[in-house]
């Protein structure tokens, strides 16, 4: 059977209905894993067969921060750690729509890291997805609430000395409904993690390793993006349910990887009106959006 | 479009300042306030989460000021009215958020209910201290709108004025009260809804792939883009084109700045709220907004009964600054007095504007109290001569 | 007539705010006068002693504090010897009988006092004293209607506790007609 050359050359990107091509070449570096961390989000909502009209994308600020800029989506650039409140204000607003918030460590967990942990104590009905590189890589690679004991930074030249966090541990103590990590190295796990996350109702959390070769990998000498994912590849230890305790992430050592959380919890919307109903019975009717529903 | 019935609690009623601003947003039609507590505003969030459960409204006492300002220009940009509240110290942390309400064109209502600063300064005394912070507390170059109300009765119009006023002009617009009017308690008449005029929000009615999230137009206001809606829209704080996406240099930045200026300045006229009285023969013009406008009233009927050819201008708006009307009236008269509880911050923007072509006079304290007659009297004697 | 400034001081509990509600409520809802009710925030309003400050005028209350009351309503001691000095040379002092003790150096100032907690007390809730204080006021000042007061007291209070109120204003109204029509006592 012969193949016409047209059939093999394909004149559009295979994502291209999720991703402004207007846009594209991207600011992202060579071997960034923010590259396959987006195609998973947009493998996720392909598979999902969701009307695309209804999933906004909000992200804050640095190279995660650029992804909302990415996606042919309803899609908000923020201010630097506020993501999460802004993105809660879209999802009161607007129920019906998928919220999902996309964006680096430095933005959720450092100067973020008191709307993640609140929002997720409300299990807002989010998903976040967190693009872990251990490092601000925007500003120029300095230390971050993620960067491992030992490693070198801009503003940690001799080796960091602080302790990190441990976001799975971090989102499920404050209250996330759904909580995994992968790398960025796996695609076909990381969407269906994607994927289920978005289903969820309530707060999940993903968290992708990624390597930042530029920044990163360079002033620690850990050789190019290629190599970090060779690392993921051969330290990355899949343990589902694992206890959270025991998934910090130490320089250079095994990475914990999995499905950690994944329970049924009311989300803020449901608390809210069942706290209206318990107050005033009847005569409240349950929230459904700001310009519909009542 | 008229006000709902149902948000509306027409009638007479016996309120402070700050229940008085929510009972104003509950009429406009807000749907969503997200807040952090804060003396002396606290009393605006209490009411609105005590009113809205029943109006399928939305309050949500967020985990501080910066994620309260966040929260409402997401669910603005929702579709739904949004408003929050603040003092203080929680105003400086709403900046940020501000600023990108300024920049992304969102409409919204912040409420200040100013108290004595700097920092935590006087939680429960009043001050007008923060209008400049109104004016330029969050980094760059852009105008605001800011009303200061005088009385609960105010309050209640002034918060509805600006929800229109957000709307209209696609910004978050400032309501400028203060602890005195906040938790002072009057009589305030609601009239029916239908007498409550709402400005509905302007949506492109281009398709997707056409419309753009700032489109350019000839008032320099853009329709907004609705969301959810196909539309596939981006918008970013950064300096951005009409598409909204962001592009990173000067002509880009003066393109974005100036439709951020320029779509205030175009409609200064329209937005520029002064009440004056006896101002046509005056020698002397006092001007004062908020609070100052009305403690100062016996002063100026004193002087007055005493010959002194005074006249007042009462600030309902005071960003956009009344710049065309003070260089008029700064080349017809001996004097002009600005009063306010601060150390000259709205006068320098008198003063400015005087150029020189009349003398300036400040009557301003550092807080705490409201303006004794006796200050005001003897600057208006100084002020004639 | 030029405005008038009203006073209310006791401690926390003891119903002030809501007394200086009322009369305000009374005078501008229910009455054709302007008045604007001021209060002391901060932790003294959240225990101890506390204050409420109503300005009412025929017409629009320009100045919203209180500096030389007209009238005081002291419902403790510690009040009333707290603002006993800012008190008008010709002050109408209310005070609750059993708990203040006015002093008799007053130069001009009327005084008429109550029994209000002791009067709350037979009634079975010592919560309304500060009503009967307010019917007290409605007789033995003319500032504000009787019957304005009485409607105010009726949509300012919880609900459920109109009739209780109602009738411990009452108490205290007429105690003040009686008292009024027997002697005005001069300190």
């Amino acid at each position: 059977m012969s193949v016409k050359v047209e059939e093999l050359v394909r004149e559009e990107h295979p994502m291209e209905k999720l991703l402004r091509m207007d846009r594209i070449p991207h600011i992202w570096c060579p071997t960034c894993g923010l590259g396959t961390t987006v195609t998973a989000l947009a493998a996720a909502l392909e598979q999902l067969e969701l009307d695309l009209d209804n999933v906004a994308v909000v992200s804050g600020i640095g190279c995660t921060g650029r992804v909302a800029g990415y996606m042919k989506l309803d899609s908000f650039h923020t201010t630097h750690g506020r993501a999460i409140p802004f993105a809660l204000g879209l999802h009161i607003a607007r129920p019906d729509l998928k919220v999902i918030v996309f964006s680096g460590d430095g933005d959720l967990i450092s100067i973020g890291g008191n709307h993640l942990i609140h929002t997720a104590r409300r299990n807002v009905d989010l998903t976040v997805i967190c693009v872990n590189n251990f490092i601000y890589a925007m500003t120029g690679g300095q230390v971050a609430p993620t960067t491992p004991i030992t490693a070198r930074s801009a503003t940690s030249p001799y080796g960091n000395y602080e302790h990190p966090f441990n976001l799975p541990l971090l989102a499920a103590s404050s209250g996330a409904v759904y909580v995994a990590r992968w790398t960025a190295l796996h695609v076909r796990r990381l969407t269906t993690a994607i994927k289920e996350a978005i289903t969820k109702p309530g707060f999940s959390f993903v968290e992708v390793i990624a390597p930042c070769s530029t920044l990163y990998a360079r002033l620690n000498k850990l050789g190019s993006g290629l190599d970090l994912m060779k690392f993921y590849h051969d330290n990355s230890v899949i343990r589902h349910g694992a206890d959270l305790k025991e998934v910090d992430i130490d320089y250079q050592s095994k990475i914990a990887v999995g499905k950690f959380i994944d329970i049924e919890k009311p989300t803020y919307i449901d608390c809210m009106n069942e706290g209206g109903k318990r107050a005033f019975g009847d005569k409240y009717k349950p929230y459904g959006g700001g310009n519909g529903g009542n | 479009m008229k006000a709902d019935p149902k948000n509306v609690l027409t009638g007479s009623h016996y309120l402070d300042g700050n229940y008085a601003c929510a009972e104003g947003a509950i009429a406009a039609g807000c749907k969503f306030f997200g807040g952090y507590p804060i003396t002396p505003s606290t009393e605006i969030a209490e009411r609105v989460s005590q009113r809205f459960p029943l109006l399928g409204g939305v309050f949500i006492q967020m985990e501080d000021e910066l994620a309260s300002m966040a929260s409402i220009l997401g669910s603005s940009w929702g579709g739904v009215k949004s408003m929050s509240c603040t003092s203080g110290p929680g105003f400086s942390l709403m900046m940020e958020n501000f600023g990108l309400g300024i920049m992304l064109e969102t409409p919204c209502v912040l409420v200040n209910v100013q108290r004595g600063g700097p920092s935590t300064g006087l939680p429960t005394l009043p001050g007008q201290a923060d209008m400049m912070q109104a004016r330029w507390g969050s980094h760059g170059d852009y105008e605001v709108i800011a009303l200061a109300p005088d009385s609960p009765q105010e309050s209640f119009e002034l918060v509805i004025h600006a929800f229109n006023l957000s709307e209209k002009y696609r910004m978050p617009v400032l309501v400028m009260t203060d602890e005195c009017v906040g938790h002072m308690t009057e009589k305030v008449v609601i009239p029916p809804a239908e007498e409550i005029e709402l400005l509905e929000r302007k949506y492109t009615d281009k398709k997707p792939g056409e419309a753009l999230p700032f489109e350019p137009t000839s008032d320099g206001v853009s329709p907004m883009i609705p969301i959810g809606k196909g539309h596939k829209f981006h918008i970013t704080g950064l300096t951005h084109d009409y598409r909204g996406y962001p592009v990173i240099n000067a002509e880009t930045q003066e393109k974005n700045v100036r439709r951020l200026i320029d779509k205030v300045n175009m409609h200064a006229d329209e937005i520029i709220w002064l009440e004056e009285k006896d101002v046509e023969d005056a020698e002397v013009v006092i001007m004062a907004y908020g609070i100052s406008s009305r403690v100062i009233q016996p002063a100026v009927a004193k002087a007055r009964k005493e010959g002194i050819k005074i006249g007042q201008i009462k600030m309902v708006t005071v960003w956009p600054f009344p710049e065309k009307r003070v260089r008029e009236l700064a080349g017809k008269v001996k004097s002009l007095i600005m009063v306010e509880m601060n150390y000259g911050q709205v006068f320098l923007e008198m003063d400015r504007c005087a150029a020189g072509k009349c003398r300036t006079y400040l009557v301003g304290h550092a807080g705490g109290t409201v303006h004794n007659a006796v200050d005001v009297y003897n600057t208006i004697k100084e002020a004639v001569k | 007539m030029a405005a008038t400034e009203i006073r209310i001081t006791g401690f926390g509990g003891q119903g002030v705010i809501l007394c200086g509600y009322i009369i305000g409520k009374a005078a501008s809802i229910y009455h054709d006068q302007h008045a604007t009710l001021t209060q002391s925030f901060g932790p003294e309003a959240r225990g101890s002693a506390c204050s409420a400050q109503v300005v009412v005028s025929d017409s629009r209350v320009l100045y919203p504090y209180v500096t030389s009351p007209g009238i005081m309503l002291a419902l403790s001691n510690d009040g009333y010897l707290t603002h006993k000095d800012t008190m008008a040379e010709d002050c109408i002092l209310v005070y609750e009988k059993d708990l203040v003790k006015p002093e008799k150096d007053g130069p001009k100032a009327k005084a008429f006092g109550v029994p209000a907690t002791r009067i709350a007390e037979e009634l079975g809730r010592k919560i309304v004293l500060n009503i009967v204080m307010l019917g007290f006021f409605g007789a033995v000042t003319d500032l504000v209607p009787a019957e304005a007061l009485r409607k105010s007291v009726e949509t300012s209070v919880p609900a459920g506790t109109e009739e209780l109120n109602l009738k411990a204003f009452d108490k205290g109204y007429e105690y003040g007609v009686h008292l009024k029509e027997k002697v005005e006592l001069k300190v």
